[in-house]
């Protein structure tokens, strides 16, 4: 299967890996063009002529990689990103399945869930602030948000469409209705978890780095370390090399965070790709 | 349900007790109501001897799913009476029967977990409903599926073997709980001609191991003729029974009587009853499956 059960295409090729480092390669190519286009031509490129180069990133990284600060900053903010994708997922899991088998819980609780839902977890930072008693509570609920509607939807619609044959057999097998749920509810949704999870906490690490800005920058101080208040110290510090450095450096959590939960999701669900 | 249980040492012995007799008794079952009420089930009568294999052929659409669905219990009937040896499983005051391991169904499109191995579904239904332990059911289960020649791929997920072995451990999975009736809706549908055949002789000798009443609903004629003791053939919707064939050709079967002159007439008999009720269903512009 080309597609993978996170529904985003899963690299079976073997030329996917080579393929992938060729169009970053290529990208780094182009960035470095750009940057410098201002050096050989007089003219800058729109955008890019702004940044620094590749090259400039790059002795940057090398520099920073070295600090312990950079690292505290990274694990603090892997640190709110886990506790809040946890928190989710552990919250969103039994909502969604509530929503999914419980007719009059849904017709209650779903109106007011889609009500809160649109509301962007970043819109949410002030009132946070207030609310939580720790500026780490508050930005940990912030991730929370990030992740909790997304998992919960995407239960909520993978339970929906288990095909009641399932169900069916299994009455008819002698199962009880409870144990409908756990044998038969609970791993036919399995697969949506794993993507929505997946999903989830890339979610996440978006809107931590905006939390800790906002948080940071505001009544609370300026020492709440994480990735994000390391770009915002840069931008402050006018070291716009390490800017670029900090926003890679999330895209690559990122990146790592979702690849392993979908690696973890795979183990749970070991029927998917085997085939 | 513990009841089902059969002792070990009666097991593959061939069951000459009367366990299975299906009777059904004016059952009509509607969808719907007012303008879009649809009448799947009407007036429907006929009777299913215990140990027989009972072929329902019909039109696509003409309501064979709905009647299986009330005897199984997946559904309610509109009224009439359903009964299992004299019982009655749904009734004037009770529409709806409850599913259990006496009425296995074998899924028109194949329902096998796809998240449990061959094996563990097989295990599946002696788990529930705790007549057997865990282990004893998997070797029971290992058992069965050896016997259809399936051991190698026990370990296997469904979505890893082929549709005909999918559906040779579907009906190992029903055949494990030792059920009075076994339903099967069109389970050889999606085969090609060649794996339908060796299913055939797969299930008649499982059929011989286990004696069980077998409620098969086709629409195949040739399928119908070779495995069945009866053709009920229903007309076009609403589903009750048009002809009735008698199939006096004595089992155990083979390939062989495919070719036998007898074998040709009761075709042509369950052709000629058969089309006219596909001509029926074609002019009232029913399309669906
Ligand atoms: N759940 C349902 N709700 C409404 N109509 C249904 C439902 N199930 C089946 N029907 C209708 O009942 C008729 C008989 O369906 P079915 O029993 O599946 O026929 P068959 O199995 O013979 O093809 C069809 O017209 C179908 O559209
Ligand atoms: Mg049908």
């Amino acid at each position: 299967m080309a597609a993978g059960p996170t529904g985003v295409a899963v690299a079976r090729s073997p030329y996917a890996l080579r393929r992938a480092v060729v169009a970053l390669a290529a990208c780094a190519v182009l960035w470095q063009l750009g940057a410098r286009l201002d050096d050989w031509t007089g003219v800058g490129a729109p955008g890019v002529g702004a940044l620094p180069s590749p090259v400039e990133v790059a002795m940057a990284a090398g520099r920073v990689v070295v600090e312990p600060g950079y690292w505290i900053s990274s694990a603090l903010s892997f640190v709110r990103v886990m506790g809040g994708f946890l928190i989710a997922l552990a919250a969103a899991v039994p909502l969604g399945l509530l929503f999914a088998t419980n007719r009059t819980f849904r017709a209650i609780a779903f109106p007011v869930f889609e009500v809160i839902r649109p509301i962007p977890p970043l819109a949410w930072v002030p009132a946070a602030i207030i609310f939580w008693p720790t500026q780490e509570a508050a930005i940990t609920f912030i991730t929370f948000l990030g992740a909790f509607f997304t998992i919960t939807i995407n239960v909520l619609s993978g339970a929906l469409s288990i095909d009641p044959r399932f169900v069916e057999a299994a009455r008819s097998l002698g199962a009880s209705r409870m144990t409908v749920f756990r044998r038969i509810v609970l791993p036919a949704t399995a697969p949506s978890i794993v993507v929505a999870s997946s999903i989830a906490i890339g979610l996440s690490w978006e809107v931590v780095v905006a939390a800790e800005i906002i948080s940071g920058s505001s009544a609370m101080g300026s020492n709440s370390g994480g990735l994000g208040h390391f770009i915002w110290a840069s931008y402050l510090g006018g070291s716009y090399d390490d800017i670029i450095v900090g926003m890679i450096s999330i895209g690559i959590a990122g990146y790592l965070c979702s690849a392993a939960v979908r690696k973890a999701g795979a183990l749970l669900t070991p029927w998917i790709n085997a085939r | 349900m513990t009841d089902l249980a059969l002792e070990p040492a009666s097991r593959g012995a061939p069951q000459t007790s009367s366990r299975g007799a299906i009777s059904i008794r004016n059952v009509v079952k509607t969808y719907g109501s007012g303008a879009s009420q649809v009448t799947a089930v009407d007036d429907c009568s006929f009777e299913v001897a215990a140990g027989e294999i009972c072929m329902v052929v019909g039109p696509s659409g003409c309501g064979k799913t709905s009647l299986l669905n009330a005897i199984a219990g997946f559904h309610d009937i509109t009224s009439g009476e359903i009964l299992i040896d004299g019982e009655t499983i749904c009734g004037p005051d009770r529409p709806m029967a409850a599913p259990g391991p006496d009425r296995v169904v074998v899924f028109q499109n194949g329902a096998l977990f796809p998240w449990k191995t061959n094996l563990e579904n097989v295990a599946f239904g002696p788990t529930m409903q705790g007549t057997m332990t865990e282990a004893a059911a998997k070797a029971r289960a290992r058992s069965l599926l050896a016997e259809v020649g399936l051991d190698d791929v026990a370990e296997r997920f469904p979505g890893e073997i082929s549709s005909g072995m999918r559906r040779r451990v579907e009906i190992a999975r029903a055949v494990i709980n030792e059920p009075r009736v076994l339903l099967l809706d069109e389970p050889y549908r999606a085969l090609d001609a060649l794996t339908k055949q060796v299913m055939h002789e797969a299930l008649l000798e499982l059929y011989y191991r286990n004696k069980v009443t077998i409620f098969f609903i086709t629409h195949d004629l040739e399928e119908a003729v070779f495995l069945g003791h009866k053709l009920v053939i229903s007309t076009a919707r609403p589903c009750r029974p048009k002809t009735i064939i008698e199939v006096d050709i004595p089992h155990p079967r083979d390939r062989s009587v495919i070719t036998s002159p007898r074998f040709r007439e009761l075709m042509e008999a369950a052709h000629e009853a058969v089309r006219q009720e596909a001509v029926a269903a074609f002019q009232a512009g029913d399309k669906e499956g």
